[in-house]
C-alpha cells in the first residue's frame, strides 16, 4: 500500500504542481533530498545516546526487571508477546517518551521495538498483529504534554496557552482507545479474509 | 520537568548498570554501533518519503482538495479553515505545524478556530510517515490492514477534536 501512495503521491505532486500552483517543481524535485539528510543527521545522535543507554539498562537486567513489571498491562493491549519479554521494555519506553511529547527521544525506542517485535514473528517480512497494534498506538499518539502546540499557541500571543491541554488529553485518550478497538476490528475481520 | 527527567533516566541506568558491574562504557559503544547502523539502513525511506512529502505539499492539491471539501463541511459547522491542517497532518509533521502557525497567527489562539487546531494537532500524528518509517527499518514488506487502521484513526482523532472542543470551550 506504501508502494502505491509513494508513486500516488510523486506522480500527483508532479502532474498538479506542473498545471497549477507550485512555479517550481523541479526545485521541490531538487532540493527536498537535503531535508531528508537533515532529519536523518538530527535522527543519529538521539538513536546512538539512546539505543547506547537501552544496551547498558539491558546488559545490567533493568529492561528485563521493567518488561517483567509491565507485563500485564502491556499485554493487555498486545495479547500475542510471551510475558517478560525484552520488547515489552522497548514499548513501554516508546509510549512513556510520546506521552511526554518527546517525539524524537520515542523514535529510537520505537524502532527498537519493531526489532523486537520481527524478532517475534521469526523474522517474517510480513507485518505482524503485535506490529500494527504498535504503530496504531504510535500514531494515534497518546501525548499528555503538547509541547510544540503550547509553545506556538505562546508565540501568538494566547492569553491562557494551556487551556487546551486537558482537552487535548482527553481527546488523545478516548481516540487512542477507539483506534485500538478498531485495530482489534480489523484483525479479525482480516484474519478470517485472509488466513 | 523535561529538563530532570531525561538526565536522571540516562543517570539511573549508568548507576544501576555500574552497580551490576556491567562493562558500561563498552555495552554503551555497542549500542551506538547498532544505533548507527539502524539510522544508515533508515535513510532511503526517510529520503524517498521525503521527496513524495514535499512534491506532495508543494503541488497545492491539498488546497484544491479542501475547496471541494467545503459545502460538505460547513454543513456541519466544521470551520473549514482547519481542513487543510487535518488533510495534512497525517502526511507531513513540519508542514502541518507551519499551518497550524499560519492559524494561530489568523485567527487568534484563543478563538474556536484556534482551538481546534491545537487539539487536532496534539491528538495526532504524522501516520504516513510513521507507518512507513517503522517499518521499512525492519525490512517489512506486506504492511497488511495498518494503513487503513492509521488513517481511520485519524479520521477519528479530528471527529472526537471537534466534538470535545465544542463541550468544553460552546
Amino acid at each position: 500500500m506504501i508502494n502505491y501512495l509513494w508513486g500516488i503521491f510523486i506522480i500527483i505532486g508532479v502532474i498538479f504542481g506542473l498545471l497549477k500552483g507550485n512555479n517550481n517543481v523541479a526545485n521541490s524535485l531538487l532540493t527536498s533530498g537535503s531535508k531528508g539528510i537533515e532529519m536523518i543527521l538530527s535522527l543519529v545522535p538521539l538513536m546512538c545516546l539512546w539505543l547506547g543507554t537501552m544496551k547498558i539498562a539491558s546488559a545490567s537486567g533493568l529492561l528485563e526487571i521493567i518488561s517483567k513489571k509491565l507485563s500485564k498491562v502491556v499485554r493487555i493491549i498486545f495479547p500475542e508477546i510471551p510475558e517478560g519479554d525484552p520488547s515489552i521494555g522497548y514499548i513501554s519506553s516508546n509510549i512513556v517518551m510520546n506521552m511526554l511529547g518527546l517525539g524524537n527521544a520515542a523514535t529510537p525506542f520505537g524502532l527498537k521495538a519493531m526489532s523486537e517485535l520481527k524478532r517475534l514473528n521469526n523474522n517474517s517480512d510480513v507485518s505482524s498483529r503485535s506490529m500494527i497494534t504498535f504503530l496504531v498506538l504510535n500514531t494515534a499518539s497518546v501525548t499528555i504534554i503538547p509541547t510544540t502546540v503550547i509553545s506556538l499557541r505562546i508565540l501568538n500571543g494566547s492569553t491562557s496557552p494551556t487551556e487546551i491541554v486537558l482537552v487535548t488529553i482527553i481527546t488523545t485518550f478516548l481516540s487512542t482507545f477507539l483506534a485500538l478497538l478498531l485495530d482489534r476490528l480489523f484483525y479479525f475481520i482480516w484474519r478470517k479474509k485472509y488466513d | 520537568m523535561i529538563n530532570y527527567i531525561i538526565p536522571l533516566i540516562v543517570v539511573t541506568i549508568i548507576i544501576y548498570g555500574i552497580y551490576k558491574k556491567v562493562d558500561i562504557f563498552d555495552t554503551f559503544i555497542d549500542g551506538v554501533k547498532e544505533g548507527m547502523k539502524l539510522s544508515i539502513n533508515l535513510f532511503p525511506t526517510i529520503f524517498a518519503m521525503i521527496i513524495a512529502i514535499t512534491l506532495i505539499t508543494d503541488s497545492n492539491i491539498i488546497n484544491y482538495i479542501c475547496n471541494l471539501l467545503k459545502p460538505l463541511f460547513s454543513k456541519i459547522s466544521f470551520p473549514t479553515e482547519v481542513l487543510p491542517l487535518a488533510l495534512l497532518r497525517p502526511i507531513s509533521g513540519s508542514s502541518s505545524l507551519v499551518i497550524l502557525n499560519d492559524i494561530l497567527a489568523k485567527y487568534g489562539p484563543d478563538s474556536f478556530i484556534g482551538r481546534l487546531s491545537s487539539v487536532i494537532q496534539g491528538s495526532t500524528d504524522t501516520t504516513i510517515y510513521i507507518i512507513s518509517m517503522y517499518f521499512a527499518s525492519i525490512g517489512i514488506k506486506k504492511t497488511r490492514y495498518s494503513l487503513t487502521v492509521g488513517l481511520l484513526a485519524d479520521l477519528l482523532s479530528v471527529i472526537i477534536s471537534f466534538i470535545m472542543v465544542n463541550i468544553f470551550f460552546r
